[in-house]
C-alpha cells in the first residue's frame, strides 16, 4: 500500500526518471540560452570597441561620419562608404523589386499548375542556397570583365555591378515573401473581383496587390537588410576596399560599409580595429532602424480579414 | 415577348413549355403572365475528377423573378450556380458538359469571354468578402472595372439604395468597408454586385453568414431586386425560399434536379414524394 | 425582338466589352513570365559562366572559345585539380591541388555543425516542447536578431573577442599553441550564426507534429523528455534532417566571417588551432589581389567557385531529396 502510493509520488524509479527529465531540461534550456548569451557577447563586443574608439583613443564621430578612407586612422571616415552602400541599396532595390515582386505575382495568381511552375519554384529554393560569394563571381565574369564597346576596355568594377550582384542575391527572398503576402489574401476577396467581371489582372492590380503590399514591402525591407551587409559579393566585383570618395552614380567604382568594415578589421593596428567597431555599430544601427520600419509597416497596415 | 417563347421552344426538343405558359407570378410584384427566358440549361453535368456533381440539369430561369435552389448540403445547388457565370472556370479540375443557354447563348462556347460574362451575370458570396478599400471604391469597383466611370457618384448611391444601405453609409463612405457589421457587409457586396447593372445576380447562400435581423434585411432587398434584376439564389433555408422566390428548384442528393416549378405549387403540392418528404422535414 | 436579344447577348459575350482587358490581361502574363524566366536565367548563367571560365583554368581557353575552334593547351589537369595536396597559386612553382582549401573548409564546416546541430536541436526542442509564451516571445526574436547579423561583423568577433579573450587564453593555458587567425575561431562564429537555421526550421517540423501523438505516449506513462525524444524528434525528423543540412551547406559557403577567422594559409591539417584557408576565403584573397583577367589565378578563382557551387547545390539537392522521401503528412 505505501509503496504504491510512493510510486505516485514518484519514489523508486520514478525519482530518476524525474532527475532525467530535469537534465535534459536543463541541457534544453542551457542551449536556448547559449544564443542569447553569444548575442549579448557579440554586441557588448562591438558597442565596447566602439566607445573605447570613441572615448579613450579620441576617435571623433563626426569626423568619422563626414570623412572617408585614410591610411592614417584618425583620419579615417565612413562617409564614402555609407554614400556607396546607400546607392548599392537604392539600385538593389530597383532592380530586384518588380522583377521579384513580377515573379511572385505570375506564380502565385496567373501560373498554371504545371511543370513549368514547379521548375520555377524549385529553381527557387536552389537559388537562396546558392553562396553570396557565387553570386559576386558570376557578376565578376558576366558584367564587370564584359568587353565595354565605348572605352574599349571592360566595364569595370562599377557600383552597378555590385548592385547588379546583391539584387540577384536578394532576389529569392523577395519573391518568396511576396509569395506569402500575396497568399494571405483570401481567396474570396479574388472571386468577388472576378463575378464582378474583372480579368486576372484587373483582380490582381486593383484588389490583391493593394492588399497584399504592405507585407511585400515588410519581405523587401527584410531583404535589404540582408543585402547591405553582404560583403563577398562586393569584393568578388571588385569594390574598392578603402573608399576615398563617395561614387558619383552607377558606373563609378565604389566602396560600401561592409566592405570598409572588412578592410579595418582585417588591419593588424589596433586603432582600426575601433574604426572597424565604430563602423559596426553604425551598419547595426541602420539595420536596427530597417527592421523596425518593416515591423511597424506590417502592424500598421495589416489588413483583417475576418 | 412570345415570339421568344416559341423561339426556345423550337429549340427545346423536351416541349416543356406548356407549363411554363400557365405559370403565374405568385410573390413577386410583377404582372406579367409570360415569362421571358433568361438562363436555360440543357442535359448539364459538371465533374470534379471522377465525381459528377451535377447531372442532367434541364432548367429554365424566367427573367426579373427570383428563382430559388434548395436542396440538402451537396446536392450540387452551388454548383449549378457557379455554372451559370463560369465561376467554375475558377476551380482546377471542374469539367462542364451540356449547355448554359444565356438568351438563347451557350456561355460555354468557345467564342464567349467568361470575363464578358460576368459582366453580364452578377454574384454574391456565401461569406461577405468586400474589399479591403473604402465603402465608395468596393460599390464603384465594377463600374471601374467596366469603363464606366460616368456619374460615379450618383451611381454609387443608386446602388447603395437599391441595396438599402445608403442610409446607413451615406456619411462614412470613405470608411472601410471592413469597419462595417457581417449583415452591411453583405449588402456591400449587393450593391458592388448591382452596380455594374448587370442582367442577373446569382446569390450562393447570402444570408447564412448573418443573423435573423441581417437576414430579413437581406430577404426584403432581394424582392425588390426582381423588380429589376433575375435572381436566382441558393438556400438551405426553406422557408426563406419560400417567403421570396418565384421559382423553386429542388435538387437533392447526387445532383439531381428532383423537381421545378412556381414556388407556391413546390411548396403546398409537390409532384415527388421525395420532395415532399425533404420539405417536411423528413430527410436531408 | 427576342433574335435581336440574342444577338445582343452574343455581341455582348463575345465581342469588344472585355476585349482591351483582355489583350492587357494577355500582355501583362507575358510580361510576368518574362520576371519568371530571370530566375531561370540566373541559374543557367551561374552554370554557363562557371564552368565556362573555370573550363579555360584546365585548358587555357573557355569553353564557349573551345567550341569556337580555339586550340586547347592543357594547363592545370583536372586530376591534379581535384587529388593535389599542395595550393601554391602565387608560388614561383605554383600548385593547384584543390584539396588543402576543401580541407580547410571542411573542417569549419564540421566543427560548425558540432556547435550549431546540437545546440540547435536542443533550442528547438525547448520552444517547441517547453517553453512557455513569454519567454518563446523572447527567445524567438532573439534568434532571429543573430541570425539577420551581418556575416562580417561575425568576422570582427570572431579576431576581436573568440580568438585572444576566450580561445588563446583557455587553450594556451592547456598547453596548446594557437596562431591568430585559426580555424576554431571560425568554427565557433559560424556554428553561432548556423544556430538559428537549424533551431527554427526544426522547430516549425516539431511544432507541426499533432498533439494526439503526444496525448498517446503521455497516457502510456511517458515522460516529458521520453515524448520529447522517442515520439516527437522521430515524427519530424524529415524537417530536422533538413535544417542539417541547410546548416552545413551555410557553413560551406559561408565567405567573410571565415576568411577573418581562419586566415589565409592553405594546409591539410585537421588542428583546429592553426591558420588555414577555406576555398571562400581563397576566392575573397584572389578578388582583392587584382590578378589580370586571363592568368591562371584568375581562372582559378572560377575553378573553385565552380566547385563550390556544385558542392551547395548537391546539399540543396539532397535536401530537397530528404524533405520528399521522409515527409510526415498529418491531417
Amino acid at each position: 500500500m505505501s509503496s504504491e502510493t510512493d510510486d505516485l509520488f514518484g519514489g523508486g524509479d520514478l525519482s530518476k526518471e524525474r532527475l532525467k527529465g530535469r537534465a535534459f531540461l536543463a541541457f534544453c534550456f542551457a542551449a536556448s540560452v547559449f544564443g542569447v548569451f553569444a548575442l549579448a557577447l557579440l554586441l557588448l563586443d562591438v558597442f565596447s570597441q566602439a566607445a573605447t574608439g570613441v572615448f579613450v583613443r579620441d576617435i571623433d564621430v563626426v569626423r568619422f561620419l563626414t570623412n572617408s578612407a585614410s591610411r592614417f586612422p584618425d583620419q579615417a571616415g565612413f562617409y564614402a562608404a555609407i554614400v556607396g552602400s546607400a546607392w548599392l541599396m537604392v539600385l538593389t532595390v530597383i532592380l530586384s523589386f518588380f522583377i521579384g515582386v513580377g515573379t511572385a505575382v505570375y506564380l502565385e495568381e496567373f501560373a498554371p499548375d504545371n511543370r513549368w511552375k514547379r521548375l520555377v519554384e524549385a529553381n527557387l529554393a536552389n537559388l537562396a542556397g546558392v553562396p553570396s560569394v557565387v553570386y559576386g563571381l558570376l557578376v565578376l565574369a558576366a558584367v564587370v570583365n564584359l568587353g565595354n564597346p565605348l572605352t574599349g576596355g571592360r566595364v569595370g568594377p562599377i557600383l552597378l555591378a555590385g548592385a547588379i550582384a546583391l539584387a540577384l542575391l536578394i532576389m529569392p527572398i523577395i519573391i518568396v515573401s511576396a509569395q506569402e503576402a500575396l497568399r494571405a489574401v483570401p481567396e474570396g476577396v479574388r472571386r468577388g473581383s472576378y463575378a464582378t467581371g474583372a480579368t486576372n489582372w484587373q483582380t490582381v492590380r486593383n484588389v490583391v496587390l493593394p492588399a497584399a503590399i504592405p507585407g511585400i514591402l515588410t519581405g523587401t525591407i527584410l531583404a535589404l537588410a540582408r543585402a547591405i551587409g553582404e560583403t563577398a559579393p562586393l569584393i568578388m566585383v571588385g569594390a574598392l576596399l578603402t573608399a576615398r570618395r563617395a561614387p558619383d552614380g552607377p558606373f563609378d567604382s565604389f566602396g560600401a560599409m561592409p566592405t570598409m568594415i572588412y578592410y579595418w578589421a582585417d588591419r593588424p593596428e589596433i586603432d582600426f580595429q575601433y574604426l572597424a567597431a565604430i563602423g559596426i555599430v553604425v551598419l547595426l544601427l541602420i539595420l536596427l532602424a530597417m527592421n523596425a520600419t518593416a515591423v511597424y509597416l506590417r502592424n500598421k497596415y495589416e489588413t483583417e480579414y475576418q | 415577348m412570345s415570339e421568344k417563347t416559341v423561339e426556345i421552344d423550337v429549340e427545346n426538343e423536351r416541349g416543356e413549355t406548356q407549363e411554363q405558359d400557365e405559370t403565374r407570378d405568385g410573390a413577386g410584384g410583377n404582372e406579367t403572365t409570360r415569362e421571358e427566358v433568361a438562363v436555360e440549361t440543357r442535359n448539364l453535368n459538371v465533374w470534379y475528377g471522377e465525381d459528377r456533381a451535377i447531372r442532367d440539369i434541364n432548367m429554365k430561369v424566367p427573367e426579373k423573378k427570383v428563382t430559388a435552389l434548395i436542396g440538402p448540403s451537396g446536392c450540387g445547388k452551388s454548383t449549378f450556380l457557379r455554372c451559370i457565370n463560369r465561376m467554375n472556370d475558377q476551380i482546377d479540375g471542374a469539367r462542364v458538359e451540356g449547355e448554359v443557354l444565356f438568351h438563347g447563348k451557350n456561355v460555354y462556347d468557345d467564342d464567349v469571354d467568361p470575363v464578358a460574362l460576368r459582366r453580364r451575370i452578377g454574384m454574391v458570396f456565401q461569406k461577405p468578402n468586400p474589399f479591403p478599400k473604402s465603402i465608395r471604391d468596393n460599390v464603384a469597383y465594377g463600374l471601374k472595372i467596366q469603363g464606366k466611370t460616368d456619374s460615379l457618384d450618383e451611381r454609387v448611391e443608386t446602388a447603395l439604395r437599391q441595396a438599402a444601405l445608403w442610409d446607413e453609409v451615406s456619411d462614412q463612405l470613405d470608411g472601410s468597408g471592413l469597419d462595417l457589421s457581417g449583415g452591411q457587409q453583405q449588402r456591400l457586396c449587393i450593391a458592388r454586385a448591382i452596380a455594374p447593372d448587370p442582367e442577373v445576380i446569382l446569390m450562393d447562400e447570402p444570408a447564412s453568414a448573418l443573423d435573423p435581423v441581417a437576414t430579413s434585411k437581406i430577404e426584403d432587398l432581394i424582392d425588390d431586386l426582381s423588380r429589376d434584376y433575375t435572381v436566382v439564389i441558393v438556400t438551405h433555408n426553406m422557408q426563406q425560399a419560400a417567403r421570396i422566390s418565384d421559382k423553386t428548384a429542388v435538387f437533392l442528393t447526387g445532383g439531381e434536379l428532383v423537381e421545378f416549378g412556381d414556388t407556391e405549387k413546390i411548396f403546398e403540392n409537390p409532384e415527388s414524394q421525395k420532395v415532399e418528404d425533404y420539405i417536411t422535414g423528413k430527410f436531408g | 425582338m427576342s433574335t435581336g436579344k440574342k444577338d445582343e447577348t452574343e455581341a455582348a459575350l463575345t465581342g469588344e466589352v472585355a476585349r482591351g482587358d483582355r489583350r492587357k490581361q494577355y500582355v501583362v502574363t507575358r510580361v510576368l513570365q518574362g520576371c519568371a524566366a530571370v530566375t531561370i536565367a540566373t541559374t543557367l548563367a551561374i552554370f554557363a559562366v562557371l564552368i565556362d571560365n573555370a573550363f579555360s583554368f584546365f585548358y587555357g581557353q573557355r569553353l564557349h572559345e573551345a567550341i569556337l575552334g580555339a586550340t586547347l593547351e592543357s594547363r592545370v589537369g583536372v586530376v591534379e585539380f581535384l587529388t593535389g595536396t599542395r595550393w601554391a597559386p602565387y608560388h614561383a612553382f605554383p600548385d593547384y591541388g584543390v584539396l588543402p582549401l576543401l580541407n580547410g573548409t571542411l573542417l569549419i564546416t564540421v566543427g560548425a555543425a558540432f556547435i550549431s546541430i546540437p545546440i540547435g536541436t536542443a533550442t528547438a526542442i525547448y520552444l517547441s516542447e517547453y517553453a512557455s509564451e513569454r519567454v518563446r516571445g523572447v527567445l524567438k526574436p532573439t534568434l532571429e536578431v543573430l541570425a539577420g547579423i551581418p556575416t562580417i561583423v561575425y568576422g570582427f568577433f570572431a579576431i576581436s573577442f573568440i580568438t585572444p579573450v576566450f580561445i588563446r587564453p583557455v587553450f594556451e593555458t592547456l598547453g596548446f599553441s594557437v596562431s591568430f587567425y585559426n580555424a576554431f575561431a571560425g568554427m565557433v562564429v559560424v556554428g553561432i550564426m548556423t544556430i538559428p537555421m537549424v533551431s527554427s526550421i526544426s522547430e516549425d517540423a516539431m511544432s507541426a507534429v499533432p498533439d494526439d501523438l503526444r496525448n498517446a505516449a503521455y497516457g502510456l506513462g511517458a515522460t516529458k523528455q521520453e515524448v520529447s525524444t522517442q515520439v516527437v524528434l522521430p515524427a519530424s525528423i524529415s524537417g530536422i534532417l533538413a535544417s542539417y543540412i541547410l546548416a552545413v551547406s551555410r557553413a560551406i559557403g559561408e565567405t567573410m566571417a571565415v576568411t577573418l577567422a581562419a586566415g589565409h594559409r592553405s594546409q591539410m591539417t585537421l588542428n583546429p588551432f592553426v591558420e588555414i584557408q577555406t576555398m571562400t576565403a581563397y576566392m575573397v584573397q584572389m578578388a582583392r589581389g587584382e590578378a589580370a583577367m586571363g592568368t591562371v589565378e584568375y581562372q582559378s578563382l572560377f575553378a573553385v567557385g565552380l566547385l563550390l557551387f556544385v558542392i551547395t547545390l548537391s546539399m540543396n539537392l539532397l535536401n530537397d531529396w530528404v524533405k520528399r522521401r521522409y515527409r510526415e503528412v498529418y491531417r
